[in-house]
């Protein structure tokens, strides 16, 4: 397939000299200033180079390479809703925010369940350089009932499951979906929520609902699913990986099982690290979100978990909406925050280093995703394939949704001012770079 | 006279007690020229007002619309009794048309909370809230407290509470910053599964007794218990709320003097409050309908911009 309307000027990786960048790859111990050459998508140099004839040679004097980023949660709406996101424009995206991998959820319309759509959807992406990982559902249609034919999706390449959007509605199913999982070696990742409790709540139950008058998400029902999930992942002695965690009950939880050896890793978003439920207070549905934005207190225990390792991976939950959906009463407007342009200035900006170090940062949104996955990991060493994002982490920018490359504008960080940016990323024997 | 520091009235949490004793001296001119042979003044002639009720509302829709034709305003009126959240045109589309009629003033009631806010953000008309979801009615908490303010002489010190569904409530809300900008003691009474979280943040107190909550207030303001939140499993019968929570005489006997009873309608005889005490003499039910008429006047004059 040919790149249509290619906005990045994304180009072949033959023969590239990258010269004078910090290289930071925790995986392989680098943290220095040297050279890397590339020659048809594979690093054959990391130190000082010689140019030689018929290379591409880029100045990134300042800037910074690190291994490529990878969004362990998007959603791209291709099929079914195609008016706010599709598998191209989501890649362009995630390319534009800096990302060289993303795995895309299934609750599309008709759903990711079965081998077919699961290839369709991976096909999609193969213009673009980019990892397109598909989490498939759970259960037939997400309907909830029957599970889908796992070991099948296993051999064309799914190697997680979810019914996000919706927690897997019957512990009974979760049971059992975390025994054949596990026999085939793949996670099932959890939307932990109790939807009795959650009810017709679009809001954080807390002092803020009240005074918007508007039906609470009481932070319970989140805990009450995690417990759920957590308990079912002990039993079945299974995998399982929690999905945007966003309260501190939930948090106390994972650590406890983590400290009893429970199978469990755990992801949170920027938006519930660096906002809290005050931010809804205008009625502005770009901060509506499930799960919901919580109280101060509960952030602050999603960054600690975050330093502290309670939480594996940032992941940032893009979930694209059209103007006219979100364009609406706060009630009726659907759920979701976009975030794959927006993640890694925020990460440099707000997280890193005050919270933690650049090589913890790159574990959150480098290996971990990666290693939830069961994918093999990214390094940055001779011979190996060249799959790095590439940073100016000066570069001072205002975020302004109507530059994003996604087809959507659901942001709350409109306006934002931001240190850090991505200037290019290759992967898949490509390259783009941000022209300054 | 120095001008109105708002654009709109979209709820009471942002309005200052200055601003809300503007309101009530105003509303006390209006009840004057209601007072009148000829009860209608030119004030607002060539303004354009659109009442727009996408939830049925019979006193609070003709208040409204009394208070527009009593200052010469054109007036216009849209009723949707469906639910606009899930069938027809988007409010956008609604704010949009409107705009391009050239309204001025737009009185919106609402069942979502935020509506009259939309509203505010999308169009350059004035938007007053009729009432938007279980978020603020502040039209009703003026009219209430400009009532007390009649009958009390000041609202400041004097203590009252509010009984019933505080959680499904925007009178309770607006009531709340009100009486409390006016430096009331404010509580609130009620079943605890309808007492929403966190009301600390508002700075009232609790009370889940109703006979603790007449030994301790000087003012009753009692709401509409609604059947849908018994069949949503909050409370178990109404039966057990009338026990329990109804505002009866022989509970406000025991009282050492007479309680104030305030009820925005429309009530529900013999549930959250018998007859024989909303239409005693204590009642000031029927003053704060009196009332409303002229509190619409003031908020539709002062946020007219009108010079005297």
């Amino acid at each position: 397939m040919e790149l249509e309307g290619n906005v990045l000027g994304i180009r072949q990786a033959s023969r590239l000299h990258l010269v004078g960048a910090r290289i930071v790859d925790p995986a392989t111990q680098l943290d220095t200033v040297a050279d890397l050459m590339i020659e048809n998508g594979v690093i054959r140099r990391i130190g000082s180079t010689e140019g030689g004839p018929g290379e591409e040679r880029i100045n990134l004097a300042g800037k910074l390479i690190t291994p490529g980023w990878f969004d362990l949660h998007v959603h791209f709406r291709e099929p079914g809703k195609e008016v706010a996101e599709t598998i191209a424009s989501g890649s362009l995206a995630a390319l534009n925010g800096g990302f060289t991998g993303v795995a895309v959820m299934p609750n599309t319309n008709p759903p990711l369940d079965h081998a077919g759509i699961v290839s369709w959807v991976k096909n999609q992406a193969t213009p673009f350089p980019i990892d397109l990982q598909v989490i498939a559902a759970v259960s037939k249609g997400r309907q909830g009932k029957e599970l889908v034919e796992m070991a099948e999706l296993c051999e064309h390449g799914v190697q997680a499951f979810s019914d996000d959007g919706s927690p897997v509605a019957s512990s009974w199913l979760l049971r059992h979906a975390l025994e054949y999982a596990n026999m085939l070696g793949a996670v099932i990742c959890e939307h932990a929520e109790d939807r009795d409790l959650a009810a017709n709540g679009v809001i954080h139950e807390g002092a803020v609902a009240t005074k918007l008058g508007l039906p609470g998400i009481p932070s319970v029902a989140e805990t009450l699913g995690v417990l759920r999930a957590l308990l079912l992942a002990e039993y079945t002695g299974a995998r399982i990986h929690l999905c945007h965690v966003s309260t501190a009950g939930a948090i106390e939880w994972v650590r406890w099982a983590k400290n009893r050896g429970i199978r469990v890793t755990a992801e949170v978003t920027p938006h519930h690290l660096l906002l809290t439920d005050e931010a809804c207070a205008t009625f502005d549905t770009s901060t509506k979100t499930n799960p919901p934005l919580r109280e101060e207190t509960d952030r602050q225990a999603c960054l600690e978990a975050l330093a502290d390792g309670t939480m594996d991976v940032i992941a940032t939950d893009h979930a694209p909406h059209p103007f006219e959906d979100k364009a609406s009463e706060f009630e009726q407007a659907p759920f979701g925050i976009i975030g794959l342009e927006t993640a890694l200035g925020l990460c440099l900006t707000h997280l890193c280093p005050r919270y933690l170090s650049l090589q913890k940062l790159l574990e959150k949104v480098v290996a971990m995703p990666r290693q939830v996955l069961g994918l093999p990991p990214v390094r940055i060493a001779e011979g190996e394939k060249a799959n790095l994002t590439m940073i100016d982490p000066d570069a001072k920018w205002t975020v302004a949704p109507e530059k994003f490359l996604s087809m959507s504008r659901n942001t709350p960080f409109a306006g934002w001012e931001l240190k850090g940016r991505a200037i290019g990323t290759i992967s898949h024997d490509r390259y783009w770079i941000r022209d300054s | 006279m120095s001008s109105f520091p708002h654009k709109h009235l979209l709820g009471l949490e942002d309005y200052s007690a200055d601003d809300i004793l503007k309101i009530l001296d105003t509303a006390e001119s209006m009840k004057e020229i209601l007072a009148r042979p000829i009860r209608k003044v030119p004030t607002l002639r060539g303004v354009t007002v659109v009442n727009l009720f996408f939830e049925s509302s019979t006193r609070t829709r003709i208040s409204f619309e009394l208070a527009e034709k009593r200052l010469s305003a054109d007036t216009v009126n849209f009723s949707s009794s469906g639910s606009s959240l899930s069938k027809g045109e988007t409010l956008l589309d609604t704010a949009r048309n409107i705009e391009a009629m050239k309204i001025d003033i737009v009185v919106i009631r609402h069942r979502a909370a935020g509506a009259p806010h939309f509203l505010a953000h999308h169009l350059e008309a004035v938007i007053v809230n009729a009432g938007d979801g279980c978020h603020e009615h502040p039209t009703q908490a003026l009219l209430d407290v400009l009532t007390l303010r009649q009958k009390f002489g000041s609202v400041k010190g004097l203590r009252v509470t509010v009984v019933g569904d505080i959680a499904h409530s925007r009178v309770a809300l607006s009531n709340i910053h009100a009486l409390k900008k006016l430096g009331a003691t404010v509580a609130i009474c009620g079943p605890a599964t309808l007492i929403p979280r966190d009301v600390a943040g508002l700075g009232v107190g609790v009370v889940y007794s109703i006979d603790d909550a007449i030994a301790q207030s000087d003012v009753l303001n009692v709401l509409r218990i609604q059947l849908e939140r018994q069949e949503a499993g909050l409370f178990p019968t109404l039966r057990e709320y009338q026990k329990y929570f109804g505002v009866t005489r022989t509970r406000l006997e025991k009282a050492q003097r007479p309680l104030t009873i305030l009820h925005p309608g429309p009530i529900n005889r013999g549930i959250e409050i018998t007859s024989d005490v909303a239409d005693s003499e204590h009642s000031l039910i029927l003053d704060q309908v009196t009332n409303g008429v002229a509190v619409r006047m003031a908020v539709l004059y002062l946020l007219s911009g009108a010079k005297q």
